[in-house]
C-alpha cells in the first residue's frame, strides 16, 4: 500500500511541476500577487489632498491652517477662494476634505467666545474620511493646548504604545494574511483541477481499474497538494521576511504544523469541488465560489468583530478565520503554544469533516 | 432580414442557450453576485464598533473610575476591566483584545495636581494595524472627551476657543457598505465580463467548435459581437438585480439617474469584455484563460480600484498602474451615483477613458483575431 | 476547369520553424462528382491539408484553389460553399439537435422557408427525427457524427470535406454515413473523405495516400492495389492454433505482411519471391493457399515496405501462465439500470484461458457498460463479474490487480515522460524495488523507447503512444488484458505490430477482451459477443458467425455484413413479437 501511494504521490508531483507552463503558474501568480498585494493593499491613509478656503487673514487663522498642511497625511493642498467652489471640490474628488475658516474666526478667538471652523469630508471614502475625521480631531486639540492660557490645565498626557508593529506599517498585517491566503489559493487549486483534469483526461479510468483503493487515490491526491501548498507557504514567508522585511517573531514548527492541519481542512474542500466537477471549468468555477466568501469572512478584509452575529457565527466554520489568527500571531507576537492550540483544534475537526465529505463524494461518484 | 443580422442573432442565441444549460455560468452570473452583496453588506464593514479592549486598573481613585466609565460608556469600545495587567497582556497576545488602557497607580492624584503630569498608557495590538489606528483614534477622544467633562465640572475650561465642526458629505453615519458595495458591483462585472467570457471563448477552441464556426459564411466582427453581446446584456442584468438588491434590501441611497448609471457600466463591461477576449484569443487553453483572467481581471477589480484599498497610499508604480484599471473609473462613477448624483463632470471623463480603454482592448483583439487557426 | 474542383499546386505547410514540414511540394487535383479518400498514417498531414482546403490555414507556400477561388484570397466566398466537419464534430454538446441544426442554418444563410423543407429532408436521411430535443452531447457516437454531417449539409456545398467521419463508429452507421454522402455527389460536388481506415479508402473512386506530409499515391485505389494482384493468399484449412501459424509465416522471408482473418490467415507475399512451403508453417494437412483479391490495405503497406515481424518481445519476457482451459472471466447476468433505461440487460458470457473474445454492437446498445463493468468500473444492478475467480465487487482490489486495461484514447499522463508513465503504473501495480527496476528497463528496451525517454507522453508519435499504453498495461503480468477499441483511428502498421504482442501474449495463457467497431481487429478473436439494445444476441466464433448468416444473395459475407444481418434479423423478430 505504501509504495502505491508512493507512486501516486511522485506520479502527481511530476504532473503538476514537470511542464514548465504548471511551474509558472504555480509560482509566478501567487508571487506577482504578495508584492501587488503588500505594497497595493493598505489601508493606511497618505498622499491625500486637502482644500482649504481661507476667509481669516488673523494670525490664528494661518496657524491652524499651517497646522493642517504640516500633516503627513496630506501631501498636497489647494487653496479656494470662495465657498462656492467647496461643493466642486468634493464632487468631483479633487480633494478628500476641506477646511473652511470663516473670517471671524481668529476675532472670535481672541474675544474668548467660540471660534467655529468647519471641516467637511467625502463621505465616499469611508475608511479614508474616518481615519481623516480622527486626524483633524487630534490636530485641533493640539492646536488649543498651545493657544490655551497658562491658567488653564492641558489635557492627560497619553502615551500611545502599538505592540508587535510599533509604527503600524500595513505590510506586517499583510504579508502573514497573505501567507494565508495563498496557501489557500494553491491547496484549492491544486487539488480542485486534480480529479476534473483527469476526468477530463481519461487517465481517471486508468487510475479506477488499478489495484487502488478509493482512499489511496484520495490519500494520493491530498499529500502532494499538501506539500505543494506548505511549500509555496514557505516560499511567502521567505520573501516577505526576507525582502518584504516582515519580522518573524515565533516557532516556525507552531507555523508549519498549524499550516498543515489548515491544509488538511482546505484540501478536503478542494477535493470536494473537484469529485463534483465533470470538467475543469466548472472546477475552477467552483473554487471561487468557495475561495471569495471564505477570503471576505477570514477577517483580512475587515475585522470579523466588526461582522454581525450571525455571520461570525459562519465564520467559525471557515477554516481561514483560525489559521489568520495563528500566523498573525506567530509572525509577529511569537505567541505561546496554547494559544495556536486554541485555533488549531477547530481546525482539526472542519479537516475532519471536509475530509470525509470528499471521500464519501468521490467513492458516489466513482461510476 | 440581411444574412448577416440572422448570422449574428445565431449565434447570440445559441450563447443564451449554453448559457441556459450550464449551471456555472448561471451560478457564476447571478448567485455569486448575490453572495457577494450579502458579504459586503452585512460582512465587510470597515466601521469599528465595540471594539474589545481591556482596561487595567491599578489605581482606586476617582478619577480612574470615571475615566473607566468614560471608556465603558464609549460606544466604540467593549471594555473589559481587570486589575491584573498581565492578564490583560496575555489576552490581548492572544488576540482576544485589540487594546489595552493602563491607568496606572497614582493616575487620581496626578490628575488632581495637573493634568500633563498623568500619564496613561494606550497599548494596541499593532498586528492588525488598522484597527490599532482606530483603537488608539477612538482612545485619544474618549479621554479628550472625558477630560472636557471633567474640566467643565471643575469649572476651569474655557468653552469656547477654537472648535472645529466636522461635517462628512454624502454618508454622513459614514457606513462603510455605501463604498463597499459599488466596489463589489465592479468586482461582479469584472468576473462575468473577463473571466467568464475567457472561459467560454477558450472553452469553443477546446471543442473543436470554433474551427467548424470559422469555415461558415460568418465573418469575424460577426463571431466577435455574436460572444459580446449575450455576456453584456449578461453583466447588465446582474448589475441591474444587484443594483436593485442594494437600494432595497441594504437601504443604500441611489442619487444618480439610470442613464448615467447604463452609461458608467456599459462603458466599463464593454472594457471588461474586450480583455476577456482579447485574453482568450492569446489563450485557447481553458486553464490558462482562466488564470490570466483572475490575474489581471479580478485581483485588480479588488485590489487597484479604491474600493477597499487607499489608491493615494499606494507607492507611485503601482498608483500609475491604476490608471489602466477599468474597475478603478467605475468604482468612482458607481460611489460618485449612489452617494452624490449624477456629478458629470466627474462621470464624463471616466466614461470616456473606459470606452478608450475598451477601444484600444478591441483593436487589440481585432488584430490578433484573424479567421484562421493560428 | 470542369472537372477540377480543387487544384494543389506545389502546397507547402509547416507549423514552426523548428519543426519538419507537415505538407511539402504537394501537387494534385480532385474531381467533382465522386468521394476523393485522403488516408495516411496518423501525422501524415491530413488535418493540416483539410485546413488548408478550408482557409483556416495559409499555405507556407504553394497555390490552392477550390472552384477557381484562391485559399488565399477568396476565403469568404469560399466559405459560401464548402461544407466542413471536424474531426471533433464541431457540434455544441450543450445545446440540442434541433438548436445545432438552426445555428448552422442561420450561419450559412438558410432562410426560415426554405428551412422546413431542409430540416425536414436532413432529419429524414439522418434518422434524427425523433431525436430532435435531445441534446448533441447526449447521442451516441454514431448519432453524433450523423448529426455533423447534417450541420455540413444544411446549404448543398459544393465541396465537402469530412476529416475522419468514421472513427469511433459503428458498422451500421458507418454504411448509412457513406449511404448518405454517395447520395449527395453528383456533377457539381466534390467530396472529401478523410480516414485511417482503408476499407473506406477502397469505397473511394479517387485517392490520396500521404506519408509524412509527403504524397506518395494519387488516382483509383485499385491502380495501388494492382501492385500486390499475384501476391495475395488466404491460408486455408488451418488445423493447429492458426496465431502461431501466423507468427511463422511472418518469420519466412517470402511472406511481407499478413493478417488473421476468422480461422484463415491472409498474407502478402514480397515481391519477386515465390510461395512459403505450407510445410514449415506447421499449419496441418489441410491447410493450403488460395489467393484473394487483392485490397488497397495490401497495397499501402507493401508502399510502406511491409509490416513488423511475427514474433513479440515482450511475451517473450513474460513468464508464461499455466496452460489449461479455465474459465478466467465470467460475466454472469450483468444488468445495468440507468433510471428507467435498460443499458445491459442479462449479459452473460465465459472467457476460457487464452482466448480472445471480442464485444461487438452498434454505439449505444450497451457494449461499453458492459465492459466497464466487467473491469469494474461500473456497478452492475444485478448480476457478477469475475476475474480469474474473483468477484469484482467483492474483492476489487485483488481482481484489479490481476487485469490490465488499455482505455480506447489515449489515456496516460500526457505530462510526463514514458519513463515517469512506466514508473508510476508499476508502482500502482505493487512492483517494488529491483524487480521494478527490471521490468521498466525490459519495457523500454522492448517497445524502442529509448530515444523518446526525455519527451512528454504527449508528445510522441502515435505509435509509440499505442506502445507506451499497451506496455503501462502488462508491466503486471497480467492474467486478463481489457482493451477497449484499442486501435481506433490508427493507421494499419501500428494495428499489426499491436497484435503482433496481443498474440503473442496469448500464447503465453493471457486471457483478452476486447471491444472494437473495427471488423479486421474482430477477426483476430476467437469467439466475438454481439450486443443490441442492451442484450447479447448472438456470440460465436468469427466464421460460425459468418456461416450463420449465409443468404443467397450473400453467399460469403463478410463478418461486417454478418454483423448487419445479425441486427436486421433480430430486429425483424422483435417487431413480429412485440
Amino acid at each position: 500500500m505504501f509504495h502505491r501511494i508512493r507512486a501516486l504521490i511522485i506520479k502527481e508531483l511530476l504532473a503538476l511541476l514537470r511542464d514548465k507552463k504548471g511551474r509558472m503558474v504555480l509560482i509566478v501568480p501567487p508571487l506577482m500577487q504578495l508584492f501587488m498585494f503588500s505594497f497595493a493593499a493598505t489601508q493606511e491613509v497618505k498622499n491625500q489632498t486637502l482644500a482649504i478656503l481661507n476667509l481669516d487673514r488673523g494670525q490664528p487663522a494661518l496657524t491652524l491652517e499651517q497646522d493642517f498642511t504640516a500633516a503627513t497625511t496630506f501631501s498636497r493642498v489647494i487653496h479656494l477662494q470662495r465657498s462656492e467652489e467647496i461643493p466642486a471640490v468634493i464632487n468631483e474628488q479633487q480633494a478628500i476634505a476641506v477646511l473652511w475658516i470663516p473670517p471671524n474666526f481668529s476675532r472670535d478667538l481672541e474675544h474668548g467666545q467660540t471660534a467655529q471652523a468647519s471641516f467637511i469630508l467625502d463621505g465616499r471614502k469611508t475608511n479614508a474620511a474616518q481615519i481623516i475625521q480622527g486626524y483633524a480631531g487630534r490636530i485641533i486639540d493640539r492646536y488649543r493646548t498651545r493657544l490655551a492660557d497658562k491658567g488653564q490645565q492641558s489635557g492627560i498626557n497619553i502615551v500611545a504604545r502599538n505592540w508587535f508593529n510599533p509604527n503600524l506599517d500595513f505590510r506586517w498585517f499583510t504579508v502573514p494574511s497573505l501567507v494565508c491566503i495563498l496557501t489557500t489559493v494553491i491547496g484549492l487549486i491544486v487539488t480542485g483541477l486534480s480529479v476534473a483534469r483527469e476526468r477530463e483526461m481519461g487517465t481517471f479510468e486508468q487510475l479506477l481499474v488499478s489495484p487502488l483503493h478509493p482512499l489511496e487515490i484520495l490519500v494520493g491526491k491530498a499529500l502532494p497538494a499538501l506539500l505543494i501548498a506548505m511549500l509555496e507557504g514557505s516560499l511567502i514567508v521567505v520573501v516577505g521576511v526576507l525582502l518584504l522585511r516582515v519580522p518573524f517573531n515565533g516557532s516556525l514548527p507552531l507555523l508549519f504544523g498549524s499550516m498543515a492541519v489548515f491544509l488538511l481542512a482546505i484540501i478536503g474542500v478542494g477535493l470536494f469541488v473537484s469529485s463534483l466537477s465533470m470538467t475543469q471549468q466548472q472546477a475552477v468555477l467552483g473554487v471561487f465560489m468557495f475561495l471569495v466568501p471564505a477570503t471576505i469572512l477570514s477577517g483580512f478584509a475587515s475585522p470579523i468583530e466588526n461582522m454581525p452575529h450571525w455571520l461570525q457565527t459562519i465564520s467559525y466554520a471557515n477554516p481561514l478565520r483560525y489559521f489568520m489568527t495563528i500566523v498573525r500571531g506567530i509572525f509577529l507576537k511569537d505567541v505561546p503554544v496554547a494559544v495556536v492550540w486554541a485555533q488549531t483544534w477547530p481546525m482539526a475537526i472542519i479537516a475532519c469533516v471536509t475530509l470525509s465529505m470528499a471521500t464519501w463524494l468521490f467513492k458516489k461518484r466513482m461510476e | 432580414m440581411s444574412n448577416r443580422l440572422r448570422r449574428m442573432s445565431a449565434l447570440i442565441r445559441k450563447e443564451f442557450a449554453q448559457i441556459r444549460h450550464d449551471p456555472s455560468s448561471l451560478m457564476i452570473a447571478f448567485v455569486l453576485p448575490v453572495i457577494l452583496l450579502f458579504l459586503y453588506g452585512f460582512g465587510v464593514s470597515l466601521d469599528a464598533r465595540e471594539i474589545k479592549i481591556g482596561v487595567a486598573l491599578q489605581d482606586q481613585g476617582k478619577d480612574a473610575d470615571s475615566l473607566t466609565a468614560a471608556f465603558l460608556a464609549s460606544p466604540y469600545f467593549q471594555a473589559h476591566i481587570s486589575r491584573d495587567e498581565q492578564l490583560l497582556e496575555q489576552e490581548l497576545v492572544a488576540g482576544r483584545l485589540r487594546g489595552l488602557v493602563v491607568i496606572p497607580m497614582d493616575f487620581s492624584r496626578q490628575v488632581e495636581k495637573d493634568g500633563a503630569s498623568a500619564v496613561l498608557q494606550v497599548i494596541a495590538d499593532g498586528s492588525e494595524a488598522n484597527t490599532a489606528n482606530y483603537v488608539q483614534n477612538y482612545a485619544q477622544g474618549v479621554v479628550n472627551t472625558w477630560w472636557a467633562m471633567r474640566q467643565r465640572n471643575h469649572a476651569v475650561w474655557d468653552q469656547h476657543g477654537a472648535q472645529l465642526a466636522t461635517r462628512i458629505w454624502f454618508n454622513p453615519e459614514l457606513e462603510s457598505r455605501n463604498s463597499l458595495i459599488p466596489g463589489a458591483l465592479a468586482i461582479i462585472m469584472a468576473i462575468i465580463g473577463t473571466l467568464l467570457t475567457a472561459l467560454v471563448v477558450a472553452r469553443e477552441w477546446e471543442r473543436g467548435t470554433m474551427e467548424a464556426l470559422m469555415a461558415t459564411p460568418v465573418a469575424i466582427s460577426e463571431l466577435i459581437i455574436g460572444k459580446l453581446l449575450p455576456y453584456f446584456i449578461l453583466g447588465m442584468m446582474a448589475m441591474l438585480g444587484s443594483v436593485a438588491i442594494s437600494v432595497t434590501l441594504f437601504d443604500l441611497p441611489f442619487r444618480g439617474s439610470l442613464p448615467a448609471l447604463l452609461l458608467s457600466c456599459g462603458a466599463f463591461l464593454l472594457a471588461a469584455l474586450g480583455q476577456g477576449l482579447l485574453i482568450s484569443s492569446a489563450s485557447k487553453n481553458q486553464f490558462i484563460a482562466a488564470m490570466i483572467a483572475l490575474i489581471t481581471g479580478f485581483l485588480p477589480a479588488f485590489l487597484l480600484s479604491g474600493f477597499i484599498f487607499e489608491i493615494a497610499s499606494m507607492p507611485p508604480v503601482i498608483r500609475a498602474l491604476t490608471h489602466i484599471i477599468p474597475a478603478r473609473y467605475l468604482v468612482t462613477n458607481l460611489q460618485t451615483l449612489f452617494l452624490v448624483g449624477d456629478v458629470w463632470s466627474l462621470l464624463l471623463p471616466n466614461i470616456g477613458i473606459l470606452l478608450l480603454l475598451a477601444a484600444v482592448l478591441f483593436f487589440l483583439t481585432a488584430r490578433k483575431t484573424v479567421k484562421r487557426l493560428r | 476547369m470542369a472537372n477540377e474542383s480543387l487544384v494543389i499546386e506545389d502546397l507547402t505547410y509547416g507549423y514552426g520553424k523548428h519543426l519538419p514540414l507537415a505538407l511539402s511540394a504537394l501537387s494534385a487535383t480532385i474531381r467533382p462528382g465522386i468521394v476523393t479518400g485522403l488516408v495516411g498514417p496518423d501525422g501524415a498531414g491530413k488535418t493540416t491539408l483539410m485546413r488548408l482546403m478550408t482557409a483556416l490555414l495559409l499555405p507556407s507556400s504553394g497555390l490552392l484553389t477550390v472552384f477557381g477561388l484562391d485559399t488565399c484570397s477568396n476565403a469568404s466566398q469560399l466559405h459560401e460553399i464548402i461544407g466542413y466537419m471536424p474531426q471533433k464534430f464541431g457540434l455544441y454538446e450543450d445545446l440540442s439537435v434541433i438548436q445545432n441544426l438552426c445555428l448552422y442554418a442561420d450561419l450559412r444563410n438558410v432562410t426560415t422557408t426554405d428551412r422546413r423543407q431542409v430540416f425536414a429532408r436532413l432529419l429524414a436521411f439522418t434518422g434524427l427525427e425523433s431525436f430532435q430535443q435531445r441534446l448533441a452531447g447526449r447521442l451516441s457516437g454514431g448519432m453524433k457524427q450523423k448529426l455533423g454531417l447534417a450541420c455540413a449539409l444544411i446549404r448543398k456545398p459544393r465541396l465537402l470535406l469530412l476529416d475522419e467521419p468514421s472513427v469511433g463508429v459503428d458498422p451500421v452507421s458507418r454504411r448509412e454515413l457513406w449511404r448518405m454522402v454517395e447520395e449527395l455527389v453528383d456533377e457539381e460536388t466534390a467530396v472529401i473523405w478523410s480516414t485511417a481506415y482503408l476499407d473506406e479508402a477502397e469505397r473511394c473512386q479517387d485517392v490520396l495516400l500521404l506519408d509524412e506530409g509527403r504524397l506518395i499515391f494519387s488516382g483509383p485505389p485499385q491502380n495501388l492495389s494492382e501492385r500486390v494482384a499475384d501476391r495475395c493468399f488466404q491460408i486455408q484449412g488451418i488445423s493447429g492454433n492458426r496465431r502461431q501459424v501466423l507468427a511463422r509465416a511472418l518469420q519466412q522471408q517470402e511472406v511481407q505482411d499478413g493478417i488473421v482473418q476468422g480461422q484463415n490467415i491472409r498474407i502478402v507475399l514480397r515481391a519477386g519471391h515465390g510461395q512459403p512451403a505450407l510445410s514449415v508453417l506447421d499449419a496441418g494437412s489441410e491447410a493450403r493457399l488460395t489467393p484473394v483479391v487483392p485490397r488497397f490495405e495490401d497495397a499501402y503497406i507493401d508502399t510502406l515496405g511491409g509490416g513488423p515481424g511475427g514474433t513479440s518481445l515482450l511475451a517473450a519476457a513474460m513468464t508464461s501462465l499455466p496452460r489449461n482451459r479455465d474459465v478466467i472471466v465470467e460475466a454472469e447476468g450483468l444488468t445495468k439500470r440507468f433510471g428507467s433505461f435498460t443499458a445491459a440487460d442479462d449479459v452473460s458470457f465465459t472467457i476460457r484461458r487464452g482466448e480472445i473474445f471480442g464485444l461487438l454492437g452498434p454505439n449505444g446498445a450497451g457494449k461499453s457498460t458492459t465492459f466497464k463493468m466487467m473491469c469494474g468500473l461500473l456497478r452492475p444492478t444485478s448480476g457478477t463479474g469475475r476475474v480469474v475467480g474473483l468477484d469484482l465487487q467483492k474483492a476489487p482490489g485483488k481482481a484489479r490487480s490481476r487485469l490490465g486495461y488499455m482505455a480506447q484514447k489515449f489515456s496516460l499522463y500526457g505530462d510526463l515522460s514514458p519513463r515517469q508513465n512506466l514508473d508510476f503504473f508499476s508502482g500502482v501495480y505493487g512492483l517494488t524495488g529491483a524487480h521494478q527496476k527490471e521490468t521498466v528497463a525490459r519495457m523500454i528496451d522492448i517497445f524502442g523507447l529509448t530515444p523518446h525517454l526525455t519527451n512528454s507522453a504527449k508528445d510522441l508519435p502515435i505509435g509509440f503512444k499505442q506502445r507506451l499504453a499497451l506496455a503501462c498495461s502488462v508491466m503486471h503480468e497480467p492474467a486478463v488484458l481489457f482493451l477497449d477499441e484499442p486501435t481506433s483511428g490508427v493507421d494499419p502498421l501500428t494495428r499489426r505490430e499491436f497484435w503482433t504482442h496481443i498474440n503473442g501474449l496469448v500464447e503465453q495463457g493471457v486471457t483478452v477482451l476486447v471491444t472494437t467497431h473495427f471488423m479486421d481487429e474482430a477477426e483476430y478473436c476467437d469467439r466475438i459477443g454481439l450486443i443490441y439494445r442492451g442484450r447479447m444476441i448472438a456470440s460465436g466464433p468469427p466464421d460460425e458467425l459468418k456461416t450463420q448468416t449465409r443468404s443467397p444473395q450473400i453467399p460469403d459475407p463478410t463478418l461486417e455484413e454478418a454483423f448487419i444481418t445479425l441486427l436486421q434479423q433480430w430486429d425483424a423478430k422483435h417487431e413480429e413479437a412485440p
